[in-house]
């Protein structure tokens, strides 16, 4: 019979493979959806996969969405693959991102109508400082007395939730909105706006910041003590206690940093491309970053990637969804089962099947 | 603001029916950790339950039906939760979250076509004579079948665990599954077994929440209901008679800030709704702030993958 053997050493060459892999299956799986949904698979596959980039008539608005949907989505995956790395799950990112979006646009909303140089910056140090703080919450909780971190980050989203449509009705509501809920659009606010730096191509602040996140972030986990410390305590915890690694330490900064990048990226939504504080400003990148940590393999470069694929199926969905009626969902669901078939894939990492002849079950 | 509107009375009745879902789905949780298993996916099984449930009891006109149906999907999700984490030996944590958002995914394509109708009526029971008791009559004698249903399972699986062999084996393999297996139990088919009957009661939790509590159907309408289930299991240090206090407890917050809601309290809803998961995070940080306590009563393998190597 077919038994799994655990390898010596995890496969290097499967540990990019199986994202490969993860993708392959899922865009047969989905085909299988879309055929089931009565679309034609294959050109939904193709106007999701394809078309952003490469169909003429989509490629000019759909190519520099891909960098306005990845950043945010690149840089709350870096902040949680640290975590991730150290069996620290964070999976409140919705929250943080929420927290520092209302954050930043707190501060701007107060100042309004300021015309200043520094309004953008100080925007900015408010925003990670709101996830920052946020996510302070499970790692108290987790430090001084050992509660989950997982269901506290967790129920904190909808705190959060609540929170923003208590401001979005309340405090923050747009006093010439005639009443309409929802804040002042950030984008006509010049000083607060985080507009396009070069026209055109999607590139703004929150991509810049991104990209820098990406090579910083490769440094620390590759060249860095803290890095270091970080990949032992996953791998073997109790070898990371003699080694001097202060777990409590580790839980704060972890945290610190997923929730203070998550703040980021709330922050450079609410000033670009979502503008306003309304009920629903949020659409999910909290969790969709969780499977781009995953598919990233929880490495920089990989999040990267795995950021723009992920980026990808959104503006593809979108498309499908005005071109072929394929339902919003639709999208949701291919996303979920790509981290399934990642999570199946990945066992040949660390195991290999044998045959074993002659073996009672 | 008029707080005398609120009846006691009717307050604990709908606090009964507010703490069915979680009860439902938390005792459910509770024998999969009890088994070592930690399956984070209950919200995506109770969301997929929600809507197989509703999406059945409406093309049949049988809620009965819709609610076979929803174990049944919550089931074969957790199935392939199983499948994945027994047999591929995926991380347990990462597969739970990726049974939630695929649930939560799959549950909205499924829901989209049955937003806006209304599911067909689920009777109460209404026990003869003792529904007619002064004032237990309508807390306790006047509700449907499956809230007594939530109850019969906590006491079943109170007496499966504690009182039978099949239980004392879960719970073996559940405190140490290298030892259970040396013995000769079955560690991997007792926890499948264990997964499944934990996803079909969050299914049926799921379609308590779209056939009879709210009742219609919305996306990601749980709200969060499968995590406060697993923080359940947590408060309850994983004893089902406990559950279902604590279920109560729950279930009361959120109909009080229900009612606070409708009786016009000078807050804004916004921070009433807040309430319930306000209070779950408090209870888990008072709980395990008695030294540890917590951790000391959570199965020895909760989490941890096996793989027998011989």
């Amino acid at each position: 019979m077919l038994v799994l053997e655990k390898r010596p050493e995890p496969s290097a060459l499967w540990r990019w493979l199986a994202p490969i892999l993860a993708v392959v299956l899922t865009l047969v799986a989905g085909g299988v959806m879309f055929a089931i949904l009565g679309k034609d698979p294959l050109a939904a596959i193709r106007m999701i996969f394809w078309d952003p980039l490469f169909n003429e008539t989509f490629a000019a608005y759909a190519r520099p969405q891909l960098l306005v949907k990845a950043a945010p989505l690149i840089l709350i995956a870096l902040g949680l693959s640290f975590g991730f790395r150290a069996n620290i799950w964070n999976i409140g990112a919705e929250g943080q991102y929420i927290m520092g979006a209302l954050a930043a646009a707190g501060v701007a909303l107060a100042l309004y109508p300021l015309d200043a140089w520094w309004l953008f910056p100080l925007m900015i140090v408010a925003g990670a400082l709101g996830g920052f703080l946020w996510a302070m919450i499970p790692a108290f909780l987790r430090t001084r007395f050992g509660t989950n971190e997982i269901l506290v980050s967790l129920m904190l989203v909808y705190v959060a939730e609540a929170f923003q449509a208590a401001m979005a009705l309340g405090p923050m509501r747009n006093p010439e909105g005639h009443g309409f809920p929802g804040s002042r659009n950030l984008q006509d606010y010049p000083a607060a706006h985080n507009a396009e730096l070069v026209a055109g191509t999607g590139m703004h602040w929150g991509v810049v910041t991104a990209l820098l996140a990406v090579v910083i972030g490769h440094i620390v986990l590759n060249r860095h003590l803290f890095g270091f410390q970080v990949r032992l305590t996953g791998q073997a915890p109790k070898a990371a206690r003699f080694a001097g690694v202060d777990a409590d330490r580790l839980v704060v900064i972890c945290l610190g940093i997923s929730g203070a990048l998550a703040g980021l990226a709330g922050m450079f939504e609410i000033s670009g491309p979502s503008g306003q504080v309304s009920i629903d400003f949020n659409i999910g990148y909290g969790f969709t970053a969780i499977i781009v940590a995953f598919l990233g393999r929880l490495h920089p470069i990989g999040i990267l990637l795995a950021g723009l694929l992920m980026a990808l199926s959104y503006i593809g969905g979108e498309l499908a969804q005005f071109g072929l009626g394929v339902p919003a969902a639709a999208i949701k669901a291919l996303q979920g089962m790509l981290l399934f078939f990642l999570l199946g894939v990945d066992v040949f990492t660390n195991y290999r099947l044998r045959w074993q002849p002659g073996r009672a079950g | 603001m008029d707080l005398s509107a609120i009846d006691p009375l009717v307050l604990l009745a709908s606090l009964m029916v507010a703490a069915t879902p979680i009860m439902l789905a938390g005792i459910g949780e509770l024998v999969v950790e009890k088994s070592g298993v930690l399956n984070l996916g209950v919200e995506g099984m109770m969301i997929t339950g929600a809507i197989c449930g509703f999406a059945v009891a409406v093309e049949t006109g049988s809620p009965a039906l819709g609610f076979l149906a929803a174990a049944a999907g919550g089931a074969v999700l957790a199935l392939l939760f199983g499948i994945l984490t027994q047999f591929l030996l995926s991380n347990q944590v990462a597969t739970g979250l990726a049974l939630t958002l695929f649930g939560l995914g799959l549950s909205a394509l499924i829901g989209q076509s049955y937003i806006g109708i209304k599911p067909p009526h689920f009777d109460q029971l209404d026990i003869p004579l003792l529904k007619d008791l002064p004032v237990l009559g309508l807390v306790l004698f006047r509700h449907d079948v499956i809230v007594y249903l939530a109850l019969g399972l906590v006491v079943g699986v109170w007496w499966f665990l504690g009182r039978s062999r099949a239980g004392l084996v879960l719970r073996a393999i559940g405190e140490n599954h290298d030892a259970a297996h040396a013995l000769g139990y079955k560690v991997m088919r007792v926890r499948m077994l264990a997964i499944v009957f934990g996803g079909a009661l969050a299914g049926l939790g799921g379609a308590y929440i779209s056939l009879v509590r709210v009742p219609q159907w919305t996306e990601g309408m749980t709200a969060g209901a499968g995590w406060i289930a697993l923080a359940l299991v947590v408060f309850a240090s994983w004893r089902p008679l406990r559950l279902a206090l604590g279920a109560w407890l729950f279930g009361g917050i959120t109909v009080l800030q229900l009612n606070l809601q409708a009786a016009g309290v000078a807050i804004p809803i916004q921070y009433l709704s807040m309430s319930p998961y306000i209070a779950t995070i408090l209870v888990l940080a008072f709980l395990s702030s008695r030294s540890g306590r917590a951790a000391l009563d959570a199965p020895a393998s909760l989490g941890k993958p096996f793989h027998a190597s011989s």
